[in-house]
């Protein structure tokens, strides 16, 4: 089960939790670390890797790390290519995993919206959304030859409500960053990027300020837009988000770059 | 969202209209209709008006709408929902997509489904999980095949609920004459397919006219918008849950020695602990014990819900088994009439294998018949040997072995399924049950007091199958034949069937289409089968081209009992060869499905014994498969 830290990946994990009670997970989680994600998220990360019964995968792409990719030099499509897509590739090819869980959404965005629950990838880890397998009722077709795999996204009919509404319900913990704190923060390309560690290049006549903010996804922290906002609390986040105006992939940096860039993405094996 | 219908209630007190939209009930609905009816539009229509489109989308759509629109510098809403790159440079909807919106009263997923007729499996796949159907008409083109299909297709899916929208009334001048007469021309067509009831809405999803707020354009029309119908319709409560229990068993959960657990979701009724209930197939009689989830244990649950419930009795269940309720258990059988939808490339072959998987279950099932082929324009039943993409008719199915079921038409989960190609492990068909077979449950195995073992020991020796494979002109008879002699020196008992021979007799009605060479080899295999049981050893010589069904006929023997023998021999070997003159008369155009020429031959992938014809004269090929199956038949001298 792909593991990535997120508050979808939160609730797929207490699905999960809840299907296999009272035995623990039949399968390991797997993070795909690009070794960008915020301090909070490794703290998160560990957390939950200490809990009883469950078994954590992490996995870093080290051809990337001698490479010396980073999202500074290389931007957001070459940074997550090799650290995030191929990285996933390696991770799935070296524990030999011929299915593994996604906490992808089909009201993420439009290319998600075709996506099978069940999705079918070659051997090569690539999606051909031109054939895809039918899916009728609650029937999923798991049959696959040697080297095939598939990606299995249990909350594709989830929206982003039903995702907070459930943590709220279940009181599920979820990394802090979802929360508004005071955070240091710089203005860049029209949206706010936090200052996590000393790693952060600052631009000329950029100089990190302390502002109100949260985060409506999580990634990479170079990559990731802040919003300024008040809410503290989950209900406080769920009224912030349904009387907001944007949508929740904006603060993603890398769906910008062309209309269909998450199609391409997919793809090309990318979760 | 930018402005939600609840937006006074979030702004004042979340907490309620989280508890209210907990409970807003969820409708499912598919949208259908021909290549610009106007479909996207309206989808794009509903959730912008609805308010569910961000200002970002909008700026993206905005843009887009510039370069890729079809409006002009108005927004083309068809271009929220089209996502994909090759459906946005067509300007049409490839794949079937699902959107998700919410107002004050419902919510809903819409599965946004493809008009061509080359995409029905994605139509049939968007019904399968929809309660209401959504079917678009042009005002301006009225009834189209298209609309007939669509309508055929969702009542052939168990769909009750159908809204006929008639768009663009814009482009008729908001007649309502035109309108009256797509709807009564529609009426025949409903009644003619079973559907009792629908609902139509003259609108226009360009104008947004009628699809949320009442059109002064159309003062003749009293009804609901599309949107009033959509939040209002009466949904059924789900008829499962009237029913008696029916736990299809998903996984058997073992986290201890002390724990067995049998997780799945209830298809049927409700259960309580101290409940009888019947496992099927084993047909043993249980009490249901605890029903455990994470979240404590419960003292009842219903169709729908995902529980592990355990027994007081220490019975053997599996995955694929089914919980019942021992005063009223499903029906069992093995042969089924049923509905089916094509949905591959790659034609059916009536007594090919296939998986078949219902629930958990998965099963080898093959067509024995196809009753008719319905032409879902017409209605008319027509004879069939084969389906294409995209056909749909009533057949009758042959499983391996029985399983527990209920009719579609009363409950979708229990009378699915899917058929899944052994080979490529493509999705190829959807199936609806409408009732098993007489014959299933007539006709009984006679139980014969001489055995085949005692058959076998009364000619001292154990029956196996000698299966040969290969081109035509392989060298397959040549070989056999000496084998079959060494074998009956050595004082066997055999028999030889041969490709050639048996058409003259037993299959003299069939020819070499896809779908004849299928029946060929099931009717040989089950032949060798008899033979077997009667102790004999059998060589069967046939080119037997398909693997799908070289596999078949091994299924229908014990493992150690079946030799499949490769005659490997070039096609240009054979070819120059030619005994017989077939390839010339092939190549010729004279002799039609000619293997190797224009009928394709797969070659085995872990054949018994592989004969290279290149390397071992006739006479050393024998020798070698004698040898060889001597040695791997350790029973071979009883």
């Amino acid at each position: 089960m792909l593991y990535s830290i997120g508050k979808d990946s939160a609730v797929m994990l207490r699905l999960a939790r809840k299907a296999f009670f009272p035995g623990a997970l039949p399968f390991p989680l797997l993070h795909v670390d690009t070794t960008w994600k915020f301090r909070d998220m490794y703290a998160m990360r560990d957390q939950v890797a200490a809990e009883p019964g469950l078994e954590m995968i992490v996995h870093i792409n080290q051809d990337g790390i001698r490479a010396g990719i980073n999202p500074f030099d290389h931007g957001s499509a070459v940074h997550t290519d090799i650290m995030k897509t191929q990285g996933l590739k390696q991770a799935l090819d070296q524990g030999g995993f011929d299915a593994a869980f996604g906490g992808a959404r089909r009201d993420e965005e439009k290319s998600r919206a075709k996506e099978r629950i069940f999705s079918f990838r070659d051997a090569n880890h690539q999606w051909d959304p031109k054939n895809q397998r039918p899916e009728l009722w609650s029937l999923y077709n798991s049959k696959i030859h040697r080297g095939e795999t598939i990606r299995v996204f249990p909350l594709s009919n989830w929206t982003e409500l039903d995702v907070w509404q459930y943590i709220y319900l279940e009181k599920i913990p979820v990394v802090p960053l979802y929360f508004a704190a005071e955070r240091p923060v710089v203005e860049r390309d029209g949206g706010l990027i936090m200052v996590d560690d000393a790693r952060m290049r600052l631009r000329p006549g950029e100089t990190p300020v302390l502002r109100r903010v949260r985060f409506r996804t999580l990634g990479c922290y170079p990559l990731s837009g802040a919003v300024p906002s008040e809410a503290e609390t989950v209900t406080a986040v769920i009224r912030e988000m349904m009387l907001t105006t944007t949508s929740e992939r904006q603060g993603r940096l890398i769906d910008h770059d062309q209309s269909a860039s998450m199609e391409k993405k997919k793809r090309e094996g990318y979760f | 969202m930018a402005v939600w219908s609840d937006q006074a209630l979030i702004e004042q007190d979340i907490e309620t209209f989280l508890d209210r939209h907990l409970h807003k009930s969820l409708l499912r609905f598919i949208t259908c209709g021909s290549v610009d009816d106007g479909k996207s539009t309206l989808i794009g229509r509903l959730l912008y008006d609805s308010k569910m489109v961000f200002d970002d989308q909008l700026a993206s759509l905005a843009r887009d709408s510039k370069t890729l629109g079809t409006q002009g510098d108005a927004l083309d809403f068809a271009l929220l929902v089209d996502g994909l790159a090759a459906e946005r440079e067509q300007g049409i909807t490839i794949d079937v997509a699902y959107r998700f919106f919410a107002t004050e009263r419902r919510k809903f997923i819409v599965a946004d489904t493809p008009g061509h007729e080359q995409y029905t499996r994605n139509m049939v796949t968007g019904a399968s999980t929809a309660d209401l159907a959504v079917i678009l008409v042009d005002a301006r083109k009225g009834i189209l095949n298209q609309t007939r299909r669509h309508s055929s297709l969702v009542t052939l899916m168990g769909i009750k609920q159908v809204v006929l929208a008639v768009n663009k009334m814009d482009l008729v001048g908001w007649s309502e004459t035109s309108f009256r007469s797509i709807v009564e021309s529609y009426r025949e067509f409903a009644t003619a397919i079973g559907l009792a009831a629908f609902d139509a809405i003259p609108l226009s999803g360009l104008t947004g006219d009628n699809v949320i707020a009442a059109s002064a354009h159309l003062p003749w029309y009293q009804g609901p918008t599309l949107l009033d119908h959509l939040e209002s319709v009466a949904l059924d409560e789900d008829p499962a849950l009237g029913q008696d229990f029916r736990l299809p068993v998903q996984w058997v959960n073992r986290p201890d020695p002390q724990f067995r657990g049998f997780c799945g979701q209830i298809a049927a009724g409700r259960v309580r602990p101290g409940d009888e209930v019947r496992l099927l197939p084993s047909g043993r009689t249980a009490t249901i014990d605890r029903i455990v989830t994470y979240d404590g244990d419960l003292a009842e649950a219903r169709a729908g819900q995902s529980v592990t419930v355990t027994l007081t009795e220490d019975h053997d269940v599996s995955r694929g088994d089914m919980l019942a309720a021992a005063a009223a258990p499903p029906e069992v059988a093995d042969q089924f009439r049923a509905h089916m939808v094509w949905l591959a490339t790659a034609p059916l072959l009536p007594g090919r294998p296939y998986w078949l998987q219902i629930g958990a279950k998965l099963v080898s099932a093959s067509v024995t018949e196809i009753k008719y082929r319905l032409n879902i324009s017409s209605l008319e039943h027509q004879a069939a040997k084969t389906l294409q993409l995209n056909e749909i008719a009533q057949v009758n199915l042959s499983l391996d072995q029985p399983i527990a079921f209920m009719a579609y038409a009363d409950n979708r989960t229990l009378g699915g399924f899917i058929l899944i190609d052994r080979v490529t492990n493509g999705t190829v068909a959807a199936g609806m049950i409408e009732f098993a077979l007489r014959r299933a449950h007539n006709i009984h195995w006679q139980a014969l007091d001489v055995s085949k073992r005692s058959r076998a020991a009364a000619k001292g020796q154990k029956p196996v199958i000698l299966w040969f494979t290969g081109l035509s002109g392989a060298g397959k008879s040549t070989i056999a034949n000496l084998v079959e002699k060494r074998l009956q020196a050595e004082g066997r008992h055999t028999y030889l069937l041969d490709g050639d021979n048996v058409r003259h007799g037993l299959n003299r009605d069939l020819g070499f289409s896809d779908g004849d060479r299928v029946e060929n080899i099931r009717r040989v295999a089950e032949v060798a089968k008899l033979m077997t049981e009667a102790g004999l050893i059998v060589l069967v010589s046939f080119i037997s081209p398909f693997r799908a069904e070289r596999a078949m006929a091994r299924a229908l023997f014990e493992p150690d009992e079946f030799f499949e023998i490769f005659i490997d021999t070039s096609l240009a070997v054979t070819e120059s060869r030619d005994v017989k003159g077939l390839y010339k008369k092939a190549r010729a155009g004279q002799l039609k499905n000619f293997t190797g020429i224009d009928s394709p031959y797969e070659p085995p992938e872990n054949p018994e014994i592989h004969i290279d014809t290149a390397r071992l004269s006739p006479v050393e090929a024998a020798e070698r498969i004698v040898t060889d199956v001597m040695g791997r038949a350790p029973d071979w001298n009883v």
